[in-house]
């Protein structure tokens, strides 16, 4: 499923790599936690899961296939059949509606708009589907996205994140600016959702407390051998 | 691709305030263009048709141009009058089919009197080769009963609310300064003429022996102290004319039009000249065309100042886009969709500032049409675009699109920076 060998990256300019790390390894359908510290490094490993950013050398694998095999059209497309992304906040498009943004990635991928409309009849019925799981009520779907409070617009980013069964569902921090009670709610739903769709799930957070909650959790400052240093 | 433009679009409207703005210049840039261009080739069409199947225009020697703006456009005047024995002699010459001499200075109402002969009916002609036609009534008779008659073209009788059977008095001169009225020689409106968008709509036509009549007690341009004579009296006196302004002369060949021209000009008794129409025209262009480029460019200007204003504002709201562009990135967008918004956006800006500018140019010469008819005698007509007019049209689309490259290069670039972190 993700396959991190001998990764080795260092920003563009930067005298000292940012990460060094020798292997990561995550089996299909499994979660796993990664905490550390802000600016260590947590950003930059998302990216290079995601294929946005290309390691400085060694290699990054998602699904058997190396990201630095593909052109850089190809990884795009890559990216949006196998990977859902979550952000810590500001995830929706501002003035798409609700349903709309949980259909964007549909646009993009013709697999996942397959996969949606395999599971529920149509891409919109999945995206439908997967909005009542989140529990946001129907009177909201057709809202413009920035009309939304933060909790609700990340149950939106999440269900996203899940229409057409990414492999692989990537979440930066996506609980950070909410509250203790919505925090342990959106947890609870998207480990079900991902579980659901059988996709694995990268989760970063600095609150080590969620990390009973996966399957695996690592700690990036003891994988990570590069030392320390600010990164802009 | 229609993914990406239907968020372009989205986007666009999300953001519709600062846009508009940029949309409006765009849109005014395209109606000065537009607008420019669709003057010139109005006025340039309106003065080609001005004049038809008349060979030479013969006059007292002065510059071609002006001969033919005061002769056909009644704009200017005439420095020196042509003795009628002279354009007798002329119209003897056996390559000419037919002359008509023409006196002008008088005005009515601000409106152009001509003073010619009935031939001038049968003979002037105006866009491709369309004789005069009257709307109601008859010219002016050729003999003595004609001589307080008055024929009015279109505008003239449209303007001014005059039918057939009104009284008109005319005015001493261009400007109709007061007591300069020819008040005690009323004429009688025996015709009217059909529209023909020439400056014939803007003349009042009388007989030469008219113009002589109104003149018999004037001298140097004011009455004669003590001298009056009533419209009987005149009757009876000489009324042949002893010189006039100018004449139309047709040729039976125009291969003649050059052999007629010189003898014109060799003419021994007094210093004369004769232009072709066309030619002279083309002069005139020559001069106005430096005018028309300068108009022109300066429209070009201020469509390449607008084009720069909607680079600039895409450009500075994009630093606050890096958000939703990091978003697009997570959901599937390669940089090269995002480029595509960004270049949409801007050329969608500029189409639909294109579209407003032509609804404006449009909605212009509706409202101006009429003004500038009665005014400048100038035709305006609602057309479909000249090719000229779609040259200049797609060379703002075009311009617009490539200049929407500019940020959506920028936009590109950030979006590979940034990935799905945008740092600000």
């Amino acid at each position: 499923m993700i396959d991190v060998q001998a990764l080795r990256y260092r920003w563009r300019g930067a005298a000292r790599d940012c990460l060094a790390i020798d292997a990561l390894q995550l089996e299909a359908g499994r979660t796993l936690f990664l905490h550390g510290p802000s600016g260590g490094g947590k950003s930059t490993l998302l990216g290079l899961l995601a294929g946005v950013l290309l390691p400085t050398a060694g290699t990054v694998s998602l699904l058997g296939t190396s990201w630095a095999e593909l052109s850089g059209a190809r990884r795009d497309a890559f990216r949006a059949d196998h990977v859902g992304y979550i952000f810590q906040q500001f995830n929706l498009l501002p003035y798409l509606s609700v349903l709309d943004n949980v259909l964007l990635p549909c646009r993009f991928s013709a697999l996942r708009r397959q996969r949606a409309a395999a599971a529920a009849g149509s891409p919109r019925e999945a995206a439908a589907a997967l909005l009542r799981r989140v529990g946001l009520s129907e009177a909201l779907w057709t809202r413009p996205a920035a009309r939304l409070s933060v909790g609700q617009q990340q149950r939106v980013a999440a269900a996203r994140a899940l229409i057409g069964q990414p492999e692989l569902v990537i979440a930066d921090e996506p609980t950070s600016a909410l509250d203790s009670a919505l925090r342990d709610s959106f947890m609870g739903l998207l480990l079900q959702q991902c579980l659901d769709a059988g996709s694995s799930l990268v989760f970063v957070s600095h609150d080590e407390r969620l990390a009973a909650l996966f399957d695996h959790s690592v700690s990036l400052p003891e994988i990570n051998h590069a030392e320390p240093e600010a990164v802009a | 691709m229609r993914a990406i433009l239907g968020i372009a679009l989205r986007s666009a409207w999300n953001r519709r305030g600062t846009l508009s703005l940029v949309l409006l210049s765009v849109a005014l840039s395209t109606f000065l263009l537009l607008g420019v261009e669709r003057l010139r080739s109005d006025v340039r069409e309106n003065f080609s048709q001005s004049v038809s199947g008349t060979d030479l225009i013969v006059g007292a020697r002065t510059g071609p141009m002006q001969l033919l703006l005061y002769a056909v456009f009644r704009v200017g005047g005439a420095t020196n009058n042509v003795r009628m024995d002279s354009l007798e002699a002329i119209a003897k010459n056996r390559a000419v089919a037919w002359m008509v001499p023409l006196s002008l200075g008088d005005s009515h109402r601000g409106f152009a009197v001509l003073a010619t002969t009935p031939a001038y009916f049968q003979h002037f002609r105006h866009g491709d080769k369309q004789p005069l036609a009257l709307a109601q009534g008859r010219p002016f008779a050729a003999d003595l009963s004609g001589v307080f008659e008055v024929v009015l073209g279109a505008e003239v009788a449209e303007r001014l609310g005059y039918r057939l059977g009104d009284k008109l008095t005319l005015s001493h001169g261009a400007s109709g300064m007061p007591g300069a009225e020819h008040g005690d020689k009323p004429f009688s409106v025996v015709g009217i003429l059909q529209r023909t968008g020439t400056p014939v709509d803007r003349t009042l036509h009388i007989s030469l022996q008219g113009m002589e009549a109104i003149h018999l007690d004037w001298a140097a341009g004011v009455p004669l102290p003590g001298q009056r004579t009533s419209a009987e009296q005149a009757l009876r006196a000489d009324l042949q004319p002893q010189q006039v302004t100018a004449a139309l002369l047709g040729l039976k060949s125009r291969a003649a039009v050059f052999a007629v021209q010189r003898a014109v000009a060799d003419f021994e008794a007094e210093p004369l000249m004769a232009v072709l129409p066309g030619v002279a025209l083309d002069e005139l262009w020559d001069v106005v065309g430096a005018g028309e480029r300068a108009l022109l460019a300066m429209s070009a200007m201020v469509a390449v100042v607008s084009l720069a204003g909607l680079v600039a504002v895409v450009l500075a709201g994009l630093n606050e886009r890096r958000r939703e562009l990091a978003v697009l990135r997570a959901v599937g967008a390669a940089p090269r969709h995002v480029l595509l918004m960004l270049a949409a956006e801007g050329a969608m800006v500029t189409l639909a500032g294109v579209l407003l500018g032509v609804a404006a140019v449009a909605g212009a010469v509706l409202a101006l049409a009429p003004w500038l008819q009665s005014t400048y005698g100038i035709t305006l007509t609602l057309s479909p675009p000249t090719p000229a007019q779609w040259g200049l049209l797609a060379a703002v689309l075009a311009a617009g699109f490539l200049a929407s490259l500019v940020p959506g290069w920028r936009a590109y670039r950030l979006s590979l920076a940034d990935g799905l972190s945008p740092r600000s």
